[in-house]
C-alpha cells in the first residue's frame, strides 16, 4: 500500500505522514515514509511519501495507490515525486479549490472530502486530522490504531489537543466512494473500513536513517562528536546531543566544518572515538583535515549524508554523487575507509562497523549515507547487536632500554597508539611525514616505509562478510550501493519472478575494494552497476580495479527523483532486447 | 621563580629534535621560557599536551617533549578544543605564530576567546610568514615593501591581536617579548594558571625576515600592574598602546567552558525510545 500526501508548508502533510506511519506499525505493518520539501523555512510545500506492508520495505514503489492533497499548493513541484496511475484514489477538499491541471486525466478518481468543513465543527480541529482518518479508513487501516498512533504523536501537546485530533479522525474516517477509484492492492470503495480493536503494537522500532547513524556511531563506541549544522545531516547531530551526553560523552558545536573534523582529530587523538556528520560542502571543506588524520593515523569517522550537487546543490534533496570525492577528496597517497549503508536499518550496523573499523585500523571512514536515508523513517525490526570487538590496539609501557615508537613498523602495519597523560608512550603526532618514532622526517625511505605501512594496514585486514550484501543468483547481477540498493532489490525480485534469475550486490565496504571477492561474486554474470549520479561514479571506480568482467553496463543517473524499481527493470529489458537485434 | 626543583628541571621539558629555526630566532626564547614555567609549575610532563599548526612556531610541539600535535595550517585551536572536550584534565598549550592564528586560522581565534576552554594560547608574532619566505601577515604594516608578494607594501591596516581577542571575549589577555626572558616566563606562569581562555602574544623576533625587529629590543616597555579586570578600561590601555606594551593587559574570572557528563544511561535506553510501544516518533 502506498500513499502521498502533499500540502503547502504548515498543512500538516508531514505530521499526517508520520501518524499514517505509525499507525500502519501499530496494525503490524512494516512501513517507509520519505519526505520531499522546498528550500523555504517555512511556508514553502512539502510532501510525505509512504509505503507500507507486510514486509520490509526499503524503496518507494513505481506509483502511489493513494494521493491526499491538503490543498494545491505547489502541487506541480511534486508531480515528478509522485507517479499517479488510473488505480490512485485521489482525495481533495472542494473548499481548497480546483484540482490543478496535469490532474486533469485522473479528474473521475477524486474523492471530494470536506476536509475544512468538517474540522470547524469541531473547537481545535485540524484538517490534516480529518485527511489521517480519510486516508486510514482508504487504506482499510483499523481505526483503533489511527487513534493510538494520533495519542502517541499528539500527547506532549496535551490532552485536548489529542482528543479533537481523535474527534478529527473519526469524522475524515468513512470508505472512499470516488467513481471508478479502485485503489491496489486494497478492498474496493464497497468494503467497510475496519474499526476493529488493534493488538498491542509489534516489538518494531519507528526510526529514521540519520537517527540510525547516530545510534551506529554510539554503539560502535563514539563518546565525541563535533558537529557543525548542514542539510540534510543536522539531525544526526541533533539526535546525538542529548543523548551522547547520558552516556557520559560530549558534543561540541564547532564553528564551521574545517573546526569540526579537527575537533575529532584532537578528541581521538586523547582516546576518545570520535564522529562527526556532515554533507557534500561540509566534506569538502574537511578534506585537508582528513588527510591529517590518515597521515597521523588518528581514528575518526565522518558521515556524509549526500545531497544533490556540486556546490549548494539541491540541499533537501538527494543524490549519490559524493562517491569521487569519499575515494579521491584527499591529496596525497591517502588511503582509508569509504562506506555506504544499503538501508535506513543498515545505518545502524554501517556506522557500528565503520566505527569500529576505524579504531581497530587507525584510519579515516567516510561513511555515505543520504537525503533518501537520512530524512526517511521506517519501520523495521530491532536491528541484530554484533559484537565486533576490534577497537583501538593500545600502547603499554616499554621494557627498560627501549624507547617507545609511536609509528613503528609491524607486519600488518598497525603500532600501538598511546593516549596523553600515558607516562613514558608520549609522542607528537603530525601531518609531515615522519619516522617510525613520529620525527618529522623527508628521508625517501621513511617515506615510502610509512606510506606502505598506512597502506598495508588497510589492504592486509579480512573484513569477513558484511563487505557487501550479495543476494540471489542468476545471470543478470545487479551491482549497487547506497539507498538505491532497496530499488533494485526490488527489480531483481521482479525480473526473477518473470524468469530472469537475478543477483543483487549491495556493496557497503567500497575502499579498501575487496577486488578478489567481489570478481567472484560477478564471475559468469551479465553485470549492470546500478547508481543515482550522472557519471557513473561507482562503475568507474570498478572499472579502474578491473574487477568489471566484459561487457559490464551502467545504469546511472542524477538525483533528485530516486531511482525506482520499474525504471530499473525497464533499462535493462530495453538493453536486452536491443543486444539481441 | 628561578628556584625548580630538581624533579622538574626545564630541560626535563625539551625533546631531543633539534629545531628547523635560524640563529637568533626569537622562538627559542619562547621554547626555553615554556619550559621554565613548565618546571615552575611542576607539571606532569605527560599529561601537557602542546598544539600547534603550521609555521615556523608551530614547529614547537616537536620540540617539547610530552604529548602533542603538529597538525595543520589554523587549526590548532579547534583540535585543542576538541581534545580538551573529551580529555579535561590535560593541560593543553596551543602554539603558532600571526599567520596561523589570526589569518588562515582567524575565525577559529575569535571562536576559541568566546569559547573560553581551559588552554593557553601562545602567538610568536614576528609580523611575517617565515616559512614560506617572508610575507607580509595580518600584523605587518601596511607599508612593509620587502615581500615580492607585496612589494609596496599590503596597504591594509594591521590585525590588533589584542583589541580582538577582547572584543571576542577572552578572559586573559597578555604580551610578551622573546628577548625578556624572565618576564616572559612569569606571564606565562600566569597564563597557565588562569582559568579559562590565555592568550599571550610573544614578540618574537625574525631575524632572517625582519631584521629590523632587533629594535624591539630598547622599544617594549611594561604596562602597569594590576591588570585591568574591566573590559572598557582594558579596551582603553590596549587601543592606546603602541603595540609594544609588556604585561597582563586583561584578565577576569569568566565562565570556562568545559562539558563533564556523567554516565547516566545505557544505549539499551536510548534504544527503546524507537520501540513503537514506548516513545511517539
Amino acid at each position: 500500500m502506498s500513499c502521498a500526501i502533499t500540502g503547502s508548508g504548515g498543512s500538516g502533510a508531514v505530521t499526517a505522514g508520520s501518524m499514517i506511519l505509525e499507525a500502519a506499525a501499530r496494525a503490524g505493518h512494516y512501513g517507509l515514509m520519505t519526505r520531499s520539501a522546498g528550500p523555504q523555512i517555512r511556508g514553502g510545500e512539502s510532501a510525505a511519501m509512504l509505503r507500507f506492508g507486510p514486509q520490509q520495505i526499503t524503496c518507494m514503489g513505481d506509483s502511489f495507490g493513494i494521493l491526499a492533497a491538503l490543498d494545491w499548493g505547489n502541487f506541480s513541484r511534486f508531480a515528478g515525486e509522485i507517479p499517479l496511475t488510473p488505480a490512485t484514489l485521489i482525495l481533495a477538499d472542494p473548499d481548497a479549490g480546483q484540482a490543478p491541471a496535469e490532474l486533469e486525466p485522473y479528474r473521475p478518481q477524486i474523492h471530494w472530502i470536506q476536509l475544512r468543513e468538517l474540522a470547524a465543527s469541531r473547537a481545535g480541529g485540524r484538517f490534516n486530522m480529518v485527511a489521517v482518518g480519510a486516508i486510514a479508513a482508504a487504506a482499510q487501516l483499523p481505526l483503533a490504531a489511527v487513534l493510538e498512533a494520533a495519542t502517541a504523536t499528539l500527547s506532549r501537546k496535551g490532552a485536548e489537543v489529542v482528543a479533537a485530533a481523535h474527534e478529527c479522525i473519526r469524522m475524515g474516517y468513512q470508505p472512499p466512494s470516488a467513481a471508478g477509484a479502485q485503489v491496489d492492492g486494497l478492498a474496493t470503495t464497497t468494503s467497510a473500513p475496519d474499526t476493529s480493536v488493534a493488538a498491542a503494537p509489534p516489538q518494531r522500532w519507528n526510526i529514521s536513517g540519520n537517527e540510525a547513524a547516530g545510534l551506529g556511531g554510539l554503539r560502535g563506541g563514539v563518546r565525541f562528536v563535533a558537529a557543525y549544522p548542514i542539510t540534510p545531516a543536522t539531525e544526526i547531530l541533533e539526535w546525538l546531543a542529548p543523548r551522547i551526553t547520558r552516556l557520559g560523552g560530549s558534543l561540541l558545536q564547532a564553528e564551521d566544518e574545517l573546526a569540526s573534523i579537527n575537533m575529532i582529530i584532537g578528541s581521538s587523538f586523547g582516546g576518545v572515538p570520535s564522529m562527526t556528520a556532515t554533507s557534500g560542502p561540509g566534506l569538502s571543506l574537511m578534506m585537508e583535515g582528513l588527510g591529517l588524520a590518515v597521515a597521523s593515523e588518528t581514528p575518526v569517522v565522518v558521515v556524509n549524508v549526500m545531497r544533490g550537487g556540486p556546490s549548494t546543490g539541491i540541499p533537501t534533496k538527494s543524490e549519490q554523487s559524493d562517491l569521487n570525492i569519499a575515494l579521491y577528496g584527499l591529496h596525497g597517497d591517502a588511503p582509508h575507509l569509504v562506506l555506504a549503508a544499503l538501508d535506513i536499518a543498515d545505518c545502524v550496523l554501517t556506522l557500528h562497523w565503520a566505527t569500529q573499523l576505524a579504531e581497530q585500523l587507525q584510519s579515516v571512514a567516510i561513511v555515505l549515507s543520504d537525503q533518501l536515508l537520512g530524512q526517511s523513517r521506517a519501520i523495521i525490526d530491532p536491528p541484530d547487536t554484533p559484537e565486533f570487538n576490534l577497537g583501538r590496539r593500545l600502547a603499554t609501557p616499554p621494557e627498560a632500554g627501549q624507547e617507545y615508537q609511536r609509528y613503528q613498523l609491524t607486519a600488518e602495519g598497525l603500532s600501538p597508539m598511546s593516549r596523553p597523560g600515558q607516562p613514558g608512550l608520549s609522542y607528537t603526532a603530525d601531518g609531515l611525514e615522519h619516522n617510525q618514532a613520529g620525527t618529522p622526517s623527508s628521508l625517501a625511505d621513511d617515506h615510502a616505509t610509512q606510506l606502505a605501512k598506512r597502506r598495508d594496514k588497510l589492504t592486509g585486514f579480512a573484513p569477513g562478510p558484511l563487505w557487501a550484501e550479495i543476494t540471489g543468483s542468476g545471470e543478470l547481477c545487479l551491482l549497487t550501493w547506497g539507498s538505491s540498493h532497496g530499488a533494485v532489490l526490488e527489480a531483481a525480485e521482479h525480473l526473477t519472478a518473470q524468469g530472469r534469475p537475478t543477483r543483487v550486490i549491495g556493496l557497503r565496504l567500497i575502499a579498501p575494494l575487496q577486488s578478489q571477492a567481489l570478481r567472484a561474486a560477478l564471475a559468469g554474470t551479465q553485470v549492470w552497476v546500478v547508481e543515482l549520479n550522472q557519471d557513473g561514479q561507482l562503475y568507474h571506480y570498478l572499472r579502474a580495479a578491473a574487477v568489471l568482467p566484459e561487457g559490464t553496463k551502467a545504469l546511472a543517473r542524477p538525483g533528485p527523483l530516486p531511482l525506482r524499481p520499474a525504471e530499473i527493470i525497464r533499462a535493462i529489458t530495453q538493453e536486452s532486447a536491443h543486444d539481441q537485434c | 621563580m628561578t628556584s625548580v626543583s630538581a624533579a622538574h628541571s626545564a630541560k626535563d621539558y625539551k625533546s631531543e629534535v633539534k629545531p628547523v629555526w635560524c640563529p637568533g630566532c626569537g622562538h627559542f626564547g619562547v621554547l626555553a621560557a615554556l619550559t621554565k614555567a613548565f618546571a615552575y609549575l611542576e607539571l606532569p610532563k605527560d599529561e601537557v599536551v602542546t598544539v600547534s599548526g603550521i609555521g615556523c612556531s608551530s614547529r614547537i610541539a616537536a620540540y617539547l617533549d610530552g604529548y602533542g600535535f603538529h597538525g595543520v595550517h589554523g587549526r590548532a585551536l579547534a583540535l585543542a578544543a576538541g581534545l580538551k572536550a573529551a580529555r579535561p584534565e590535560l593541560t593543553l598549550v596551543v602554539a603558532g605564530g600571526d599567520g596561523d592564528g589570526f589569518s588562515i586560522g582567524g575565525n577559529h581565534f575569535l571562536h576559541a576567546c568566546r569559547r573560553n576552554m581551559d588552554m593557553t594560547y601562545v602567538v610568536m608574532d614576528n609580523e611575517v610568514y617565515g616559512m614560506t619566505k617572508g610575507q607580509a601577515s595580518p600584523t605587518t604594516e601596511p607599508d612593509w615593501s620587502h615581500s615580492k608578494l607585496t612589494p609596496r607594501g599590503t596597504g591594509v591596516p594591521r590585525f590588533q591581536p589584542a583589541a580582538i581577542a577582547l572584543a571576542a571575549g577572552a578572559s586573559f589577555i597578555a604580551r610578551g617579548f622573546a628577548g625578556a626572558p624572565n618576564e616572559l616566563v612569569r606571564l606565562l606562569v600566569r597564563a597557565l594558571e588562569h582559568p579559562g581562555f590565555s592568550m599571550v602574544q610573544v614578540l618574537s623576533p625574525c631575524q632572517t625576515y625582519r631584521p629590523e625587529q632587533k629594535a624591539w629590543k630598547q622599544a617594549v616597555h611594561p604596562v602597569e600592574e594590576p591588570a585591568p579586570a574591566d573590559p572598557s578600561e582594558a579596551a582603553r590601555l590596549i587601543q592606546s598602546d603602541d603595540g609594544l606594551a609588556l604585561g597582563v593587559l586583561y584578565a577576569q574570572r569568566l565562565p570556562v567552558y568545559q562539558p563533564r557528563n556523567r554516565v547516566e544511561a545505557e544505549l539499551a535506553d536510548l534504544e527503546a525510545e524507537f520501540l513503537l510501544s514506548t516513545t511517539p516518533p
